[in-house]
């Protein structure tokens, strides 16, 4: 019986020599999170307001930008950020409108990364401006784990997608100040049950304030700039 | 999918304290990974066999603690688990939903086992 208890010591001890533990508890995403600090710090003294606008592809971000861009044109010193996989079509379609808009194409990366942001602001004149909108990648996955530096995030989901899409993707969602359902003017077409959609944000983003608008009508645009001039304080 | 730069961050943080104990190889990465971390552990370990070639990692394996979700209700002033698969967090107590989430988002290297 002795023996025995000795020869298990033995055995513990030998593993112990074997592997040492090391404690890391270090943030997987603490290197991102460190260059979103440097953003948040730079546009603040820069004054200015960014606007991180996330979605699945095709719920209209680019539109309601461009709505966004035109209508404000004057009142606001804008700027934009766009990231895509690949093409710069985003940006010219927003420069348009005189606006200055830095194309990221990632290349194949799934979601924006403060990094990349950092590199964008250089290329703006930051003292140029006052509100700032970051078009991430259409995604509603990854991009809701980086954080860029932004002052808010908004979500869209377009009447097309369902309305169960915040039960889908809860990260994104609990993680908006914003959610705008677009493309209300396609709501008949589309069967698209408001009630519905609403008890699921209510449910999964009970932290958001949420708007319907449709970029095409213009119909709910004076509550999004409503909400704009709000952040602009 | 960024589960391969995620990886490539867990290694490059692994390597950094292993090399700091002056460690010749890694036996087991200890990932806590919340169930609003908005990762796949599956996917993770998938990419980890591909990206610890050649590395310090390059016989470890990837071990993972799951940290559920957890919620905070101001009205009970009570934490809760969720256990709602779309991360709705309905106080058991008063039925409310919070929008405090206390627990659940973490995505962290906790430890590893160096030699």
């Amino acid at each position: 019986m002795e023996t025995r208890e000795i020869g298990l010591s033995v055995l513990a001890e030998t593993k112990e020599e074997r592997g040492r533990r090391v404690q890391v508890e270090k943030g997987v995403l603490s290197l991102n999170n460190q260059f979103a600090a440097r953003n948040r710090e730079r546009l603040k003294a820069a004054g200015v307001t960014a606007l991180n606008i996330l979605s699945s592809p095709g719920s209209g971000k680019t539109t309601l930008l461009a709505r966004t861009l035109q209508d404000l044109a004057g009142k606001y010193r804008m700027g934009v950020v766009v990231g895509d996989l690949a093409t710069d079509n985003d940006a010219q379609r927003l420069r348009a409108g005189g606006v200055t808009a830095v194309q990221i194409q990632t290349g194949g990366v799934c979601h924006l990364e403060a990094a990349m942001i950092a590199r964008a602001l250089d290329a703006l004149k930051l003292d140029k401006l006052n509100l700032l909108f970051i078009e991430n990648v259409g995604n509603l996955v990854c991009p809701a784990s980086y954080d860029l530096g932004e002052d808010a995030r908004i979500v869209l989901f377009s009447v097309t997608e369902g309305e169960d899409k915040p039960l889908k993707y809860p990260k994104m969602f609990k993680s908006a100040e914003l959610v705008l359902i677009s493309k209300t003017d396609l709501a008949e077409a589309a069967g698209f049950d408001h009630g519905l959609a609403l008890e699921s944000l209510c449910q999964v983003a009970p932290q958001a304030r949420v708007l319907e608008v449709s970029a095409r009508t213009g119909s709910g645009l004076e509550e999004w700039y409503g909400y704009l001039r709000g952040k602009l304080g | 999918m960024h589960e391969l730069s995620l990886v490539q961050s867990i290694l490059e943080i692994a390597q950094d304290y292993a090399r700091r104990e002056g460690a010749v190889a890694i036996q087991t990465v200890t990932l806590r990974v919340g169930a609003l971390s908005g990762v796949e552990p599956e996917a993770l370990e998938f990419a980890f066999e591909t990206a610890r070639v050649g590395t310090l990692a390059e016989g470890a394996r990837l071990e993972v603690e799951w940290v559920p979700l957890a919620a905070y209700c101001e009205g009970c002033s009570k934490k809760f688990a969720v256990d709602n698969p779309f991360g709705i967090a309905l106080c058991p107590d008063c039925g409310q939903v919070s929008a405090e989430i206390c627990q659940g988002e973490e995505l962290q290297v906790a430890y590893l086992d160096v030699i």
